[in-house]
């Protein structure tokens, strides 16, 4: 396998060094239109049910929430035309044009009815906890009480009135969120158990609809003519002929001049780009990757001197710019991403992580204080729970050599697959973990509530009061300033208790025609999104 | 012969019944949680997610249910495509599967005849050993790469020509098909050459043959009727097993051609353990398998008159 891929690798670049600079087409001026390829045939492009990446990019072009983005990533209208944001609730005034792709308007009662069955047990959505800020909802989704005590009305057709049981101050967020989308309930209900299968089986309010859906195969959006916006909507397709999950043919494609963006590029691809000196981008997809230590009592880990002897010899920029080598990703220092706003600025520059300094010494030093918290003459091997893949393996065998080297600590690497490392992590049958986490709406709490002690994705159980306060104050609060400092606090006792080891900010790494402009790029509510983008008109040929 | 028909489809039956219960049980030994995502789950989200999918029940419940709609023909919903139903998955892309898969066949089977009588007829010579060393190549070499190179190859062509002539990847035309069943059949070809050299060279020295040229026939019309007639029974033998192989094996290829087979749903399930299609999948292939060899068993009786089922009267 291994000399296969060498050999493999080998070949192509042979085989490229023989290329021409690639054609790049993908676009065409006349039509307004655009290819791309997916990388997955859309899973669930219900939005009281769905929870991946492809379908929200599919249905961030194919609907709108009461807010939306616009292209600087700022909130802005969308069916709703005005708000206002409360301590105890909220109300939304719903613009007169909005309307869905059959002609009817839509009303206030299609996000009461959307809403309900976000929080519908029978409907079993994976993100109903994203609306518990709502009067009512987690009680209605364990099934304790019915639908219509959900804390949301339509006071008329075109004002929506919204109950919230405290403070939430990201709630305008996340009504941009694709969970919290209208649906038309006399639609829905017509299409039974099709509802969104198939291109007739969903209502778009989006500035485009979908008009073609092969299964596996291809998937087609056009400019939607009902669309409220659509004068400042300029592309008329976006089409994708191809669905494949392997970057190497996506980049051939791209190479061939049948697409205009080759997305999400792996190591391999990312060569031979480069090599054919292809005008590489990168964008930060929110995604944070950090090792996280598991506290429960058995553990060796729950030993703070430990885990701070760890923290104190690993050297993130070698790890990031060495070993992963991936020209997007950053070295990270705390647990918030550098793109995550703050009062005024980006957060990480109003508040800045503190650095731990590598030193050898004091990691030494540090080991033996760990050996008596744990009162043990050897410290016993240590698990690292890790993944299978090519590339997470490059990064565990690194951190299990450092650790070796610099602290004479024995790292056991369990590479598991994805499914049986979440059921480890679950568990905790681990003592470290490589662990990632990207955001479910804009603000810091979606990356700052994480090792809260009652979150369950807090699978190391780290377990603070003083933590926890500042969760609290976070969640409730509506000052900006004092959430900020509540945010600082938090990244303060991350580095203080040793709660994880922050390594790395992911960057998807891409290739792009540079006719195209206008793509935004963001890490939440469906990337890539083309919405505002525009051809530039081909030079005139000489 | 009905009566032969009739008995391997009841074991046919059987086996699948086994085929399918293995499955069963080895996917819930299988280490994992199907309904694992990467964010965690809160409880109650949880409990509806699992009532939603039968999970809530006792397992010898759930296998009873399993086997009673799988009789009705109903294999169920995508636990990661929540509207699709898995007979649905199944009739969209297994035709795709079937196409790609036959062409690839036949270039093996042509592929592999032809080659294979060559290489017997010029044994030890030159064209011999050319043919055997990219024999050897072809079964060493693993799939992905000769999909990997034949997309490069495409490309390569393409620039060099200044248009498409023809696609990187993607389905819908003949054009399409012709990289990945090259690919795809590469490997069986480089089988069934070396299984048709071997059976040639075995012919090659039989009594019949010896009389054949001694009774003076031109050695056109021994090597036509005579040789390649009987040697290439091993090759129908195989051939069964091997549309089914070609068809389920096409993973690699469908991922990097772009190709909606029903291959990447197959491999997707099993890593995503999305249960029912793990189920549905590998009983239909399983039922596919059985099938081929059947008709290859009947097949057999009319290529060679000896071994026709049901007339031995022994």
């Amino acid at each position: 396998m291994k000399i296969a891929q060498v050999l493999s690798v080998l070949l192509m670049v042979w085989l490229l060094s023989a290329c021409e600079p690639a054609k790049v087409q993908g676009v065409d001026y006349d039509k307004r239109s655009i290819s791309i390829a997916l990388t997955q045939e859309p899973p669930d492009l219900n939005t009281t049910s769905s929870t991946d990446s492809v379908s929200f990019m599919v249905l961030t072009h194919v609907m709108e929430g009461l807010l939306s983005y616009d292209r600087d990533n700022n909130l802005v209208g969308g069916v709703a035309e005005r708000w206002e944001l409360r301590e105890d609730g909220a109300t939304f005034w719903l613009r007169e044009d909005a309307r869905w792709s059959n002609g009817k308007p839509v009303t206030a009662h299609d996000f009461v009815f959307a809403w309900r069955k976000v929080v519908d047990p029978a409907n079993a959505s994976e993100y109903a906890f994203i609306l518990y800020p709502i009067t009512n909802a987690q009680a209605i989704n364990e099934g304790e009480l019915p639908l219509s005590e959900l804390g949301v009305r339509a006071i008329d057709d075109h004002t929506l009135e919204v109950d919230l049981f405290q403070p939430c101050p990201y709630f305008l967020g996340l009504t941009a969120f694709g969970v919290l989308n209208p649906v038309n309930q006399e639609f829905y209900e017509s299409r039974g158990e099709r509802y969104a299968a198939d291109v007739e089986d969903l209502l778009y309010n989006g500035p485009f609809k979908l008009t073609s859906w092969i299964h596996g195969a291809s998937l087609r959006m056009d400019k939607n003519p009902e669309y409220w916006d659509r004068d400042n909507v300029w592309l008329e397709i976006i089409d994708a002929p191809y669905i494949t999950e392997d970057s190497n043919a996506r980049l051939n494609l791209y190479r061939d001049g049948m697409i205009a963006m080759a997305n999400g590029m792996n190591e391999q691809a990312l060569l031979g780009a480069m090599q054919e000196r292809m005008q590489i981008k990168t964008f930060m997809d929110g995604a944070i990757f950090f090792i996280e230590f598991n506290q429960r009592d058995e553990r060796a880990t729950r030993s703070k001197y430990l885990r701070k002897a760890i923290q104190t010899v690993l050297n993130t920029e070698d790890l990031v710019y060495k070993v992963i080598g991936n020209p997007g990703s950053f070295p990270a220092r705390t647990i918030f991403p550098r793109w995550m706003k703050g009062v005024d600025d980006d957060f990480v520059r109003e508040f800045p992580p503190e650095r731990v300094p590598v030193d050898l010494d004091l990691g030494r030093k540090y080991i033996e204080l760990a050996k008596q918290e744990l009162g043990v003459e050897q410290l016993p091997p240590i698990t690292l729970l890790a993944d299978d893949s090519q590339g997470g393996s490059k990064v565990s065998e690194y951190l299990q050599a450092v650790m070796k080297q610099r602290l004479g600590l024995d790292v056991r690497v369990d590479a598991q697959i994805f499914k049986q490392r979440l059921a480890k992590m679950t568990s905790g049958d681990f003592d470290m973990v490589i662990s990632g986490w990207g955001p479910d709406y804009n603000d810091l709490l979606t990356y700052g509530d994480l090792f809260y002690s009652k979150n369950l994705n807090n699978r190391g159980r780290y377990a603070s009061e003083e933590y926890d306060h500042w969760v609290a104050v976070a969640q409730r609060s509506l000052q900006r300033e004092e959430r900020a400092q509540a945010f600082a606090q938090m990244q303060r006792l991350i580095v203080e208790d040793a709660v994880i080891v922050p390594l790395y900010e992911r960057g998807v790494v891409y290739v792009q025609n540079p006719r195209l402009h206008g793509v935004v790029r963001r890490p939440i509510g469906g990337d890539p999104n083309f919405r505002f983008a525009r051809i530039a008109a081909p030079e005139a040929t000489p | 012969m009905t009566q032969f028909i009739f008995k391997r489809l009841l074991s046919g039956l059987i086996t699948i019944w086994f085929i399918a219960t293995a499955t069963f049980v080895a996917m819930h030994v299988v280490p994992g949680d199907p309904l694992a995502n990467a964010k965690a789950m809160k409880p109650e989200i949880r409990k509806n997610l699992e009532a939603r999918y039968g999970l809530d029940k006792p397992i010898t419940q759930q296998y009873v249910i399993y086997i009673g709609n799988m009789l009705q023909g109903d294999f169920g919903i995508s636990f990661t495509q929540k509207n699709r139903r898995v007979n649905d998955i199944i009739r969209e892309h297994f035709p795709i599967s079937a196409v790609l898969g036959v062409l690839a066949l036949l270039i093996a089977a042509i592929g592999g005849i032809v080659w294979g009588a060559i290489t017997a007829v010029y044994r030890d010579r030159w064209p011999d050993s050319v043919i055997m060393f990219l024999v050897v190549v072809s079964v060493s070499v693993p799939s992905f790469v000769f999909a990997m190179l034949g997309q490069l190859g495409i490309l390569n062509l393409n620039q060099w020509w200044g248009s498409s002539l023809l696609p990187v990847a993607g389905w819908g035309t003949f054009q399409h098909m012709l990289m990945p069943a090259l690919v795809l059949g590469l490997g069986t070809m480089a089988y069934l050459t070396r299984l048709m050299r071997s059976s040639m060279l075995e012919v090659t020295s039989a009594d019949y043959i010896r009389t054949a040229r001694a009774k003076g026939l031109s050695p056109l019309r021994i090597f036509f009727k005579h040789q390649l007639r009987n040697a290439i029974l091993p090759v129908v033998t195989v051939l069964g097993p091997a549309i089914a192989a070609i068809t389920t094996g096409g993973f690699v290829v469908e991922l990097v051609f772009a190709i909606p087979g029903l291959g990447r749903y197959f491999v997707q399930a099993v890593q995503q353990l999305d249960y029912t299609v793990i189920m549905g999948t590998t009983v239909f292939y399983g039922a596919f398998l059985v099938l081929m060899v059947l008709v290859v068993d009947i097949l057999y009786g009319f290529i060679d008159p000896r071994i026709r089922v049901g007339k031995s009267g022994a």
